[in-house]
This record gives C-alpha cells, sequence and structure tokens, in this order.
C-alpha cells in the first residue's frame, strides 16, 4: 500500500508545486503508516534519486520524452496503471494545470473520490476528511471521500516544502506510451517569468496605474522582490496586460505570501481571487478603497509617489543599488 | 455538428457567505442565483458563436438540478440554443454529476462536450474530465480559445506562465474559461423566443457519489489592516521584513 505522488515538471525541471505536492503526500503516507513513491512521466535534468530528502522512498519513471508534454488521456491511462500496480491507496497531485487536466480522468477511471484544491493534510482518525476552498476563498469546507482509493490534489502554496534526508530508489517502468492524437502546433512561454500560481510574492497593479506604459515600477519592485507580476480584471480587459496575469474570480486564484495591490480597489471578485494570500498590502490613493478592509498593511498614498521609493527602500535592505 | 453546453447554478459573485445548521448548510436566504460565469460567459457564448456560423449546428444545454433551476436554464436559452436538459435531482458530488450528464452526451452522440473551467461556488474544477474519463474521449482544461474545421479542433490551452497551440480531432470535453468569448446580454428576442423552447425533465440513474460535503466553514477575520503613511514606505518594507517576515 502507498501514497502515490503526481511529480509535474517543466523545461527539465521539476514544479515548486509537485516539492509541496511530495512533502504533503510523504507527510500523509506516515500519518496513515503506508510508502510513499513518486511517479513521474516523461525526462527531466534533476538527479531523481535526490527526490528522497522529500520523503518518498521510490520513484516510478516511464522514460520517453513524448510525454514532457502534457496530454490527459495518456497520463491518466499511466497514472491508473501504475497506481494499481503499487497499489495506491491514495494519489496526491498538485491543483495546478496539469492536475486539472488529469485528477478528473482518473477519479473516473478508478472510481476513486476526489477533492481537488485541498488545503491541509487530510483527517484520517475516523474516515477521510479533506478541507478544501469552496466559493472562490470566501470560505472552506470539509469533504468526505467514501472510496478505498482517494484522490487528492494540494492547492499550491499551503504546503510548506519539507527537507529532510534520504534517497529514492529510481524504478523505470515500462508502460506502452500510445501514438497520441494530439499535435502541438506552437508554445509561447513567457521565458524568465516565475508562474503566477508557483509564485511566493505578487506585485499587482490595477486602474489606479492609468495605463500600460506605467508598468515599469511594478516589473521592477517584482523583479526585486522575485515576485510574480499580476493584475485586475479592468487592465487585462483594457489589453494593458495579458489575460494570464489577471488574478480574481473570472482569472486565476492565487495564494502567495504576500500580496502587493497597487491602484486596485479591491471589488469582491477581485478578492475571490486574491483573499487566500497568507499577506496583503494594499496601496491607494482613495482611503474609502475596499481592499483596506481585507488588508493587512496600507499605505493610502499616489502610486506614482509611493513606488519609486518603496523601490528604493527594497533595494536598500537587498543591498543592490 | 452537435454540441452539448454543461451548465451549473451558482450564487451571484457577490453573495453573502454563511453557514447555518451546524455549518452543514449554505444559507440561501436572500441569495441571487445565477449561471455558473465560467458555463455562461464562456462555454454557452463560443457554443453559440459556432452555431452562429454553422447554423446546422445542434446545440443542447444540459443541467442537473431540481426545478428552481428551470429560471436560469430559460436565462440560458435566451442567449441561445435550441433546447434544454434538465436531470431531475439535485447535483450530490461531482461524480455523480458528470455521471449523469455523461449518460445524456452518450445518447445524444455530441461531438464537443463544453463546460466551464470550475464552478465559482464549489471549485472542483472536475467534472468536465469526470465526463471525458466516462466516456473515454479526451479532456482539455483552461481552453482559452477553440476554432472548429471538420473534425478538428484547434485550441489554445493555459499552461503555468504561457499557453499552447494544439490540434485535436473531436470528439472532445472542452474545460472553458477567460478568452473563450466574451459575455453577453439576452435581448429581448431571445427571451421571448425561449419561452417556447423545450426544456425536457429527464430523471437521474442511480449513481453513488464518491464524497460527501461534511461542513462549511468561514476563514478567521483579519485583524485589521496596520497603515503606514504614503511618504515612509520605508516603514513598510521594514514591516514586511521583521513582523510578517515575507521578505
Amino acid at each position: 500500500m502507498s501514497v502515490l505522488i503526481f511529480i509535474d515538471h517543466s523545461e527539465g525541471l521539476i514544479k515548486k508545486t509537485s516539492l509541496e505536492a511530495l512533502s504533503y503526500g510523504a507527510a500523509l503516507a506516515k500519518q496513515i503508516n503506508v510508502s510513499a513513491e513518486g511517479v513521474l512521466l516523461g525526462t527531466v535534468s534533476e538527479e531523481l534519486a535526490s527526490l528522497g530528502k522529500y520523503g518518498v522512498q521510490k520513484i516510478h519513471q516511464v522514460s520517453q520524452e513524448s510525454l514532457n508534454q502534457l496530454e490527459a488521456e495518456q497520463y491518466i491511462r499511466i497514472v491508473a496503471a501504475i497506481s494499481e500496480s503499487t497499489g495506491a491507496t491514495v494519489i496526491v497531485l498538485s491543483h495546478t494545470n496539469t492536475g486539472r487536466a488529469i485528477a478528473p480522468g482518473l477519479s473516473a477511471r478508478l472510481k476513486a473520490g476526489l477533492v481537488t484544491g485541498a488545503t491541509a493534510l487530510p483527517d484520517t482518525k475516523d474516515g477521510f476528511l479533506v478541507k478544501k476552498n469552496v466559493f472562490s476563498g470566501k470560505a472552506f469546507c470539509t469533504v468526505s471521500i467514501k472510496t478505498p482509493i482517494k484522490i487528492i490534489s494540494l492547492n499550491p502554496n499551503v504546503y510548506p516544502v519539507v527537507t529532510g534526508t534520504g534517497s529514492a530508489v529510481i524504478v523505470q517502468e515500462n508502460v506502452q506510451v500510445n501514438p497520441t492524437g494530439m499535435t502541438i502546433k506552437s508554445i509561447s512561454k513567457a521565458s524568465g517569468e516565475i508562474p503566477l500560481t508557483e509564485a511566493e510574492i505578487v506585485v499587482s497593479g490595477g486602474r489606479g496605474m492609468k495605463g500600460p506604459e506605467n508598468w515599469g515600477p511594478i516589473e521592477e519592485l517584482a523583479k526585486l522582490l522575485h515576485a510574480a507580476t499580476a493584475c485586475s480584471r479592468p487592465v487585462a480587459d483594457a489589453g494593458w496586460r495579458p489575460h494570464h496575469e489577471h488574478v480574481g474570480q473570472t482569472g486565476i486564484a492565487i495564494a502567495p505570501n504576500l500580496y502587493i495591490a497597487i491602484g486596485i480597489s479591491g471589488a469582491i471578485q477581485h478578492l475571490a481571487g486574491v483573499n487566500r494570500s497568507k499577506v496583503i498590502v494594499v496601496i491607494n490613493k482613495d482611503p474609502e478603497a475596499p481592499f483596506f478592509k481585507s488588508a493587512d498593511y496600507g499605505i493610502v498614498g499616489d502610486a506614482f509617489e509611493v513606488l519609486p521609493k518603496l523601490i528604493q527602500a527594497v533595494k536598500k535592505l537587498k543591498g543592490v543599488s | 455538428m452537435k454540441i452539448l453546453v454543461c451548465l451549473s447554478k451558482t450564487p451571484d459573485t457577490t453573495a453573502k457567505i454563511a453557514f447555518t445548521d451546524n455549518n452543514r448548510k449554505f444559507v440561501t436566504d436572500g441569495v441571487q442565483w445565477i449561471l455558473n460565469p465560467y458555463d455562461e460567459w464562456y462555454a454557452l457564448v463560443r457554443a453559440i458563436e459556432i452555431k452562429e456560423k454553422d447554423p446546422a449546428a445542434i446545440l443542447h444545454l444540459v443541467m442537473v438540478g431540481g426545478p428552481d433551476c428551470d429560471v436560469v436554464i430559460r436565462k440560458a436559452l435566451a442567449l441561445g440554443g435550441d433546447e434544454a436538459i434538465r436531470i431531475n435531482a439535485e447535483p450530490t458530488d461531482s461524480f455523480f454529476v458528470a455521471s449523469q450528464i455523461a449518460a445524456v452526451a452518450r445518447e445524444g452522440g455530441y461531438d464537443l462536450v463544453l463546460t466551464g473551467k470550475e464552478t465559482i461556488d464549489f471549485n472542483g474544477a472536475s467534472v468536465g474530465g469526470m465526463i471525458a474519463g466516462l466516456l473515454d474521449i479526451p479532456f482539455i482544461s483552461l481552453a482559452a480559445k477553440l476554432e472548429l474545421a471538420g473534425n478538428s479542433a484547434t485550441l489554445v490551452r493555459e499552461m503555468e506562465g504561457g499557453e499552447e497551440t494544439i490540434e485535436m480531432k473531436l470528439p472532445l470535453v472542452i474545460g472553458c474559461q477567460k478568452g473563450m468569448a466574451e459575455q453577453r446580454i439576452p435581448n429581448m428576442k431571445g427571451i421571448m423566443g425561449a419561452r417556447s423552447k423545450p426544456l425536457k425533465v429527464v430523471e437521474p440513474l442511480t449513481v453513488e457519489p464518491l464524497t460527501e460535503t461534511v461542513s462549511f466553514e468561514l476563514p478567521p477575520s483579519k485583524k485589521g489592516v496596520k497603515m503606514v503613511a504614503a511618504d515612509n514606505p520605508e516603514e513598510l518594507i521594514r514591516l514586511l521584513h521583521e513582523e510578517a517576515k515575507i521578505i
């Protein structure tokens, strides 16, 4: 019996969200007294055995380069087969694009109850209870999984990466990879940028920034803080920033450690996407902006005056000039 | 071309979130019910656009729910679609809902099944992928664009920090998100026409849910905001560094 953790990767590197999933899965395995094993489809440049430091004993790898590209059906078929052969009782994934693509199909295939967007380790004292976000971050609910096999997809940035010592045994799996029914025409990736859902710090701008030409300081601040940049819906709708930066109810929901909102009033739809952030800083010239009610720290002031000083202060802290 | 759009009913985005009955039930008093925005703005409107380009296309809408759903289903029909199917059951979990819709989809032989990327109440993001799993056809999540040419679909799907353009053969299940289409407001002709469109009510299959919602809770309230003077952002950085310890 095992907890089987799906390890996702991109451009040869294992995603941070998967390190969180490994840490979470290993803790869960300990809690229910089974082994923790990983499954990785495709090839990475990292040394896999070292993932043992996150608590997994064994990693099943299907080293076929064609699997470096997400194709949900193929992934589901292979993960289901490995899950059956290893006797997994719990499968852990990340609630990311890849997790969204495969967790529901796995659930249907294995008739395994699924909780997406889990925010904590399950309560296994009496049954199997998993806490998750609902109402777009405005509440939590506890869901009981009633099937013998359980699937959990973990929200990014809610479980810490826990590093210990240890080395994992790598098992090369010989699984048939079917010819794909999917053709990739093009990939556009903003390279060098930190993906929003993985970022620990996010600097976000709203209509108060007045136009796309004024984003320089936001980008500079983000760079200094190793943060991702984001924006509110009106900004994305006006085409000032790309749609994939839009956070909020209809955009991306994020949960960074620090969310800095500049020139965003904080409409309820925006809050729905960011209220899981651990610390929120709001900078707005309108003292009545509703966002201040949900903030931890606030500055009432003109973004164009505050931002340069803020950047100077961060430079001083980081020791850069 | 035969398209099935899956719809869900959710509380309005500004609804007050509160619970009763020992935190087991969502308080529905005074709640305005709407079509789940992802289902309506992206899945439904994109399907309507496809039908506008290809008038021979058949567009059906489906929802799992009780008679109280009929109002929002009529609203969807006012935007477009030939007929709606309501599966007369309380949606208990995503697997239950997906199984009901998969049965309708299997019988109807649809080329495309469209859903929103998730609902704004349970945020499960599961029904579409489960329908695809049950029908054994491919699923594309987080699709931001869809173009059809004969039997093949070109899609743009979101990846972390970027996007991919892919080509696939139909049939497909697609989870739709922003970029797919723009929200529409029903016009008077649509509203009048919706009244005479068929809304079929079918009885559900017996399906055992895989999960059960046990209880709800609200997040702990914030301690309150600490204000920093506009001319002293250095103090903010000090607080983030020393007090919150996050930079």
